[in-house]
């Protein structure tokens, strides 16, 4: 493998609002390494999505357009990224995070006989001009530093990790490829959609949350009028929904990762699987009888208090404040 | 009747972990060691699947570490045998070389039905391991599965996605990556475990498979980890104080309206 063949910077996601905040890490990145961005667009009747790429800091755009790609299938897109780096060799290919999308990634990497990095929090440019790429491991325990050592260097970055770049008018070269597509392997069937509050709770700007400190299920009206006061989504830790089956889903590790500007824990302590559910908060405040639960360390502002006591008086204040 | 095979990560115990206070740096080699929390969702339901189907259900692990008695735990919930690919220089590995050590043992094994991953193992995290093993035995891949049926040459799953589900239908041989909301593994009775002991674990070496050792080389691996650290926490750590419960809310309403986190 003749490494420096390999040129430029690609992005896609079959997720398109994903698709356009890659694309703004992916024009940092291409000009760290003077190179050019290409955005891949597979669909039907996606020259506007093509332009939209452009305007959003693509100096290049292939378009694979056929009906067939006109909704997600694995295998048909797995070939189609693959024959496209296979040709024309990109240094760094960015994916989109999904589940669909990470599956995607590591086939590609197999097929392309490289390495993969997922769920980047973070990547930057080496002076020598590869790549690092920051992602959390161990349950949120530690952040790993990794890098490539074959390319292309293909990562996927999860939604609201970087921002949408601003959309501007630009000019960039559409380039539309004939592609022979692949055989799908599987089917689908049937398509469900899930339940609302789980998008919801992922882009909540203010999240209360309960924890194993509510001693009864009807207790939990002092965090549902607190999360009314500041218009707030109400959630939970893991034993609440898990053990207790007070709620359908919870944040953490193995729940949702969220990253409201204010997330307020009650009687939640505050394990490290916890911690790793919340950690981009932007404000976290915390209450819990025990002034030597972990979630302090994590906190901006501390109450070692009982929220029997606070919690009211809390939503009493709130209210006065709001109000006045 | 139906063969399942299930890798098995012999994973750290992430709850365990301790963090060098000098240095930053996880210290991992005395963190406990156990099978990766998603592997044992994905063990459980080939239990379940040769409880009504019939069968073997044979776990594959891949590992650098001595790993008879973690594995000894999937063999008394149930699995048949296991195999344990073991090297040292596999503690340096990528999830390629993973992905291409397992393809290479599971062809050994011979025929399957179903080949059951976790979606992602609780340290690393990565979640690739069981789509490159697909990509390279070639084979139907049905990732995220939150629910799964197997019959009559075909496999169906309900895959659970960010914002919806979808049901998925692929002819066997495939593999399936299941998510921990699949089930709920059982744990052994103590007959199951007394049982577990005669049940056979195989340990075969790299050469055992025909895998080139210069492939595991640290040189041709795809990707480095060039550090693990505990992440930084930069957070206020203000403690709210007050004379009651009055006093203190007031306090923290004022520190958030500062903060501009509430308010209109």
């Amino acid at each position: 493998m003749v490494l420096s063949e390999y040129k430029g910077v690609w992005v896609f996601s079959e997720n398109w609002n994903l698709m356009l905040e890659i694309l703004g890490k992916g024009r940092k990145i291409a000009d760290k390494l003077e190179t050019g961005l290409t955005a891949i667009v597979l669909g039907h009747e996606i020259q506007q999505k093509a332009e939209e790429a452009v305007n959003y800091g693509a100096d290049t755009v292939y378009v694979v357009d056929n009906p067939l790609l006109e909704n997600f299938q694995a295998e048909r897109y797995v070939g189609a990224l693959t024959s496209l780096a296979l040709q024309y060799k990109p240094e760094v290919f960015l994916l989109g995070s999904t589940k669909d999308g990470k599956a995607l990634a590591a086939r590609l990497a197999t097929r392309l006989n490289t390495g993969c990095v997922t769920d980047c929090l973070q990547i930057e440019v080496t002076p020598d001009k590869r790549l690092t790429a920051k992602k959390m491991v161990y349950g949120g325990n530690a952040l790993a530093t990794i890098t490539w050592r074959a390319k292309p260097q293909i990562a996927t970055i999860p939604p609201r990790v970087f921002e949408k770049p601003e959309l501007k008018e630009r000019n960039g070269q559409i380039i539309r490829v004939e592609l022979q597509l692949e055989e799908p392997k599987t089917e689908r069937l049937e398509v469900k959609p899930g339940e609302a509050s789980r998008v919801k709770l992922e882009e909540s700007q203010i999240i209360v949350a309960c924890g194993r400190g509510f001693e009864k299920k009807e207790d939990l009206t002092l965090a549902e009028e607190l999360a009314e006061v500041l218009n707030a989504q109400i959630s939970c830790s893991r034993p609440l929904a898990e053990d207790r089956r007070w709620f359908s889903e919870w944040i953490g590790l193995s729940g949702h990762k969220v990253k409201p500007k204010l997330y307020i824990a009650l009687g939640i302590s505050g394990v490290i699987q916890h911690i790793a559910g919340i950690r981009d908060s932007k404000v976290i405040v915390a209450i819990n009888r025990d002034e030597n639960a972990p979630i302090f360390e994590m906190a901006d502002y501390a109450v070692a208090g009982d929220i029997y006591t606070i919690v009211p008086m809390l939503t009493r204040a709130l209210k006065k404040h709001l109000q006045s | 009747m139906s063969r399942i095979i299930v890798c098995l990560k012999q994973a750290v115990d992430v709850t365990q972990l301790k963090v060098d206070q000098k240095t930053g740096r996880l210290i991992t080699a005395e963190a406990p060691r156990k099978i990766s929390d998603f592997d044992k969702n994905a063990l459980e339901e080939a239990i379940k699947l040769k409880e009504v189907l019939g069968g073997e259900v044979i776990t594959v692990t891949v590992t650098a570490e001595e790993a008879k008695s973690t594995v000894r735990e999937a063999l008394a919930m149930g699995a048949d045998r296991a195999v344990i690919i073991k090297d040292s220089k596999i503690a340096g590995i990528d999830t390629l070389t993973t992905a291409l050590l397992l393809a290479r043992t599971i062809k050994k094994l011979g025929e399957f039905d179903l080949i059951l991953c976790g979606e992602a193992s609780i340290d690393s995290f990565s979640g690739q391991v069981a789509s490159r093993l697909a990509e390279i035995l070639d084979i139907p891949q049905l990732t995220s599965a939150g629910k799964l049926s197997l019959e009559k040459g075909e496999v169906i799953v309900e895959r659970a996605l960010e914002d919806r589900y979808e049901t998925v239908k692929a002819k066997t041989p495939a593999l399936v990556s299941v998510t921990r909301g699949i089930n709920e593994p059982r744990i052994p009775s103590l007959m199951a475990i007394m049982k577990a002991a005669k049940k056979e674990i195989a340990e075969w070496t790299i050469q055992d498979l025909g895998f080139p050792p210069e492939k595991l080389d640290a040189s041709n691996m795809t990707v480095e980890i060039l550090d693990v650290s505990a992440p930084k926490t930069e957070r206020k750590r203000v403690v709210i104080k007050g004379e009651n419960a009055e006093e203190i809310a007031e306090n923290l309403v004022k520190a958030l309206i500062q903060e501009g986190v509430v308010g209109r």
